[in-house]
């Protein structure tokens, strides 16, 4: 049987522009006029020649994609997994013909259905019924497939009661049910799924991946992009691992993961600077000293957190989040629930101490929150330092731990009675 | 079923056939466009029936009481006005409509491949729905003031179809332009403004000399403004041929130019809106 999509060196750039000079270097007004009068000549030389017009002074090719080549079956689900920036985007998107690439081709046998986003389409004042077959037609069903689908569709958002009311006034909840619902009674040869589980409550989520297995039950296929490494591998047998725009492991799921955590971590770092452009923000985490300390099960993290306020601003708190080297979020540090450092100019030392759960071995790494308020956050990094455990939170134990079962082992103590026989016949 | 291919160029080949495949979206997107358009109003459609009026009405005013401008033959002026505001109010509505409709639909653009097409084209449909209904009230003004047209009043629909495509060149290439430069959304409004007052809407077309009356039917909506008069209005009006020609030629230039450049930057919107 031929393959149904068949990706042959596959490659996508872009021009993307770079600042040579940081703009602050500029200190005669002369200067500035100067340097904004050449930027402006050029970009209109770009714009009468019909050529792209990218900021900054010089312009650099990127390959989003280099090389790509694959083949799928017929029925097989794949997942495609990388970290942010290797590529899994830009594959969909390309697939799904959003965009054209750059070079290669691609042979699809059948009709694609992709589903970037869910809701996409999705219109905030007509209803919910209007809303189903809008979005219907923009993810390629027609009218006829639409309506003999319609109470499925509404069963299974359970909306039944808001049919006819805008779907702006629609709890987040429902928007998402009704978006995925549609999306998942598709019914293409080839459906690309983008991350989009991460939304819903949990109960939704089950009950889309209980549909996405049906799905892929049915010998469809599939290509399933996600972070969430326990979805992956309970859906898709083979998966794909990009890193910066190649392919770097095809094969079993259980292989690909294991390939993609052990490539995807640095090394145990402890301590962290900054390096990306200034932001806006009035407070920035400039910089990260770590330390471990104590003994399983009770080992302490230290963090040296330095921040530079830039402009006087409310006070505000901060907080932590521990990742396994798989992704998976595994705990959330929060000292304070107040704001507790106050928004005056200068530096400010934090001293973070986090008791860390058991932890089993592995790398971990941990991001860092500042703000005003849960909901609006000065400044937010990620994966900055990464600290190793190399011992059981079991002391004693020398079979080693797997990702599968959790990377937290909980702490647990017993009661145990044993009856002999004729008391249990008694009874 | 035959495989598709993706590949640099690929969409450009394939490219009518799946403009026919998708005319259901088509459909779709003109019927939300339709139904959103007087979503959260108090009076709804009304609002497409007391703009051109009042419009009309202020025209009329101005330029027929005020300035005494000539009407066309025997015609009332306000009906002279109306005919002529029927084909500007539909070309600027679908102009403007059309020309910023790929950044409003962003997110399908960026999100789902169809026929890029499809999406200023079925704005345009908002503008017909407008032009219909303005078109009873001509209707109404007629038995108002008893008129009777001619036998031209059925070649309206052509020039229904040039007004169409007269917007759909510059939209095209407008809304281009838009997806990668958002300065062209504030050059929209200032064509529209000037345009109402160099078209020959408020006033008849005659009263230009005859000397500039060539020059003046390089706009292109003289010549469907003309054409209008000269189906509502009967043989009191008659259609200036060079003029309208002219018109004619520059409509088509837009519309080869429009579907030209909308062609050639499609397939990368995704990569820059």
């Amino acid at each position: 049987m031929p393959p149904i999509i068949s990706i042959e060196n596959l490659g996508k750039s872009y021009l993307i522009g770079h600042q040579s000079k940081p703009a602050e270097s500029y200190t005669a007004l002369r200067d500035v006029i100067g340097e904004k009068a050449k930027s402006f000549g050029r970009k209109a030389l770009n714009l009468a020649r019909g050529r792209q017009i990218v900021s900054g002074d010089h312009t650099e090719e990127f390959w989003a994609l280099r090389d790509v080549s694959f083949d799928i079956d017929p029925g097989d689900v794949i997942g495609i997994i990388g970290s942010n920036g290797a590529g899994k985007s830009t594959l969909l998107k390309i697939l799904s013909r959003i965009t054209e690439p750059t070079r290669g081709r691609i042979c699809l046998n059948g009709r694609v259905a992709s589903l970037l986003e869910v809701g996409t389409g999705f219109h905030p004042e007509l209803s919910g019924r209007e809303n189903i077959f809008l979005n219907g037609a923009v993810l390629g069903m027609n009218r006829r497939e639409i309506l003999k689908k319609f109470d499925e569709i509404v069963a299974f958002a359970e909306v039944e009661k808001f049919l006819d009311t805008p779907v702006k006034r629609y709890s987040s909840g429902m928007y998402v049910r009704l978006a995925f619902a549609v999306a998942a009674h598709l019914e293409p040869e080839i459906l690309v799924v983008d991350e989009v589980l991460a939304v819903g409550d949990i109960n939704f989520q089950k009950k889309c991946l209980g549909k996405m297995s049906d799905v892929s039950k049915g010998g469809r296929t599939v290509l399933f992009v996600s972070h969430n490494m326990a979805a992956v591998r309970s859906l898709c047998p083979r998966g794909v691992v990009l890193e910066k725009g190649h392919v770097a492991f095809e094969g079993p799921v259980i292989e690909a993961i294991e390939h993609y955590s052990n490539h995807s971590v640095a090394e145990v770092c402890s301590k962290w600077t900054r390096n990306d452009s200034p932001t806006q923000s009035p407070i920035r985490i400039h910089q990260i000293e770590s330390r471990l300390s104590g003994k399983q099960p009770c080992i302490k993290l230290h963090c040296d957190i330095a921040i530079e306020c830039s402009q006087s601003c409310s006070r505000y708190f901060m907080a932590a989040d521990i990742f396994h080297q798989s992704h998976s979020p595994i705990a959330q540090a929060l000292p304070e629930t107040e704001c507790f450092i106050e928004g005056t100019p200068g530096i400010h030392d934090v001293h973070l101490e986090i008791d860390l759960p058991p932890l089993i071995p592995g790398v971990y790494s941990v991001d860092f929150w500042a703000g005003p308020h849960y909901k609006t956050g000065y400044d937010y990094v990620k994966k900055t330092i990464s600290f190793e455990i190399t011992e059981s939170p079991i002391v004693g134990r020398s079979h080693p731990h797997k990702p599968e079962h959790g990377c937290i082992v909980s702490p647990c103590r017993y009661h145990y009675k044993s009856f002999p026989v004729e008391a249990k016949i008694a009874v | 079923m035959q495989p598709i291919i993706i590949e640099p160029g690929s969409s450009a080949r394939r490219y009518w056939r799946d403009l026919w495949q998708y005319r259901e979206l088509f459909q779709v997107l003109a019927w939300r466009d339709i139904s959103v358009r007087y979503k959260q109003t108090v009076i709804g459609i009304a609002w497409a029936v007391i703009r051109p009026v009042l419009t009309m009405v202020v025209f009329t005013v101005i330029f027929g009481k005020i300035a005494k401008l000539p009407t066309v033959g025997d015609a009332p002026y306000a009906l002279m006005v109306f005919a002529g505001m029927l084909p500007w109010t539909f070309f600027s509505t679908a102009l403007s409509e059309s020309s910023s409709s790929l950044v409003n639909n962003a997110n399908l653009i960026s999100k789902v491949f169809f026929p890029r097409l499809i999406v200023p084209t079925a704005t345009i449909m908002v503008a017909f729905v407008d032009f219909l209904i303005s078109f009873f009230i001509l209707v109404a003004m007629m038995i108002w003031y008893q008129f009777i047209p001619g036998w031209q009043i059925v070649l309206l629909p052509l020039f229904v179809g040039i007004a169409f495509l007269a917007s759909l060149g510059p939209g095209l290439w407008i809304t281009t332009l838009n997806v990668r430069y958002r300065d062209f959304r504030y050059v929209i409004p200032f064509i529209v403004q000037f345009g109402l007052y160099i078209s020959p809407v408020g006033f008849s077309s005659s009263v230009i000399p005859e000397k500039w009356r060539l020059l003046y039917s390089m706009n292109p909506i003289v010549g469907v403004i003309d054409g209008f008069r000269w189906c509502i209005l009967g043989g009191e009006s008659s259609i200036y041929w060079p003029g309208f020609l002219t018109s004619l030629g520059i409509t088509a230039f837009f519309l080869w130019f429009g579907i030209r450049q909308f062609r050639r930057m499609e397939s990368r919107f995704a990569d820059f809106i």
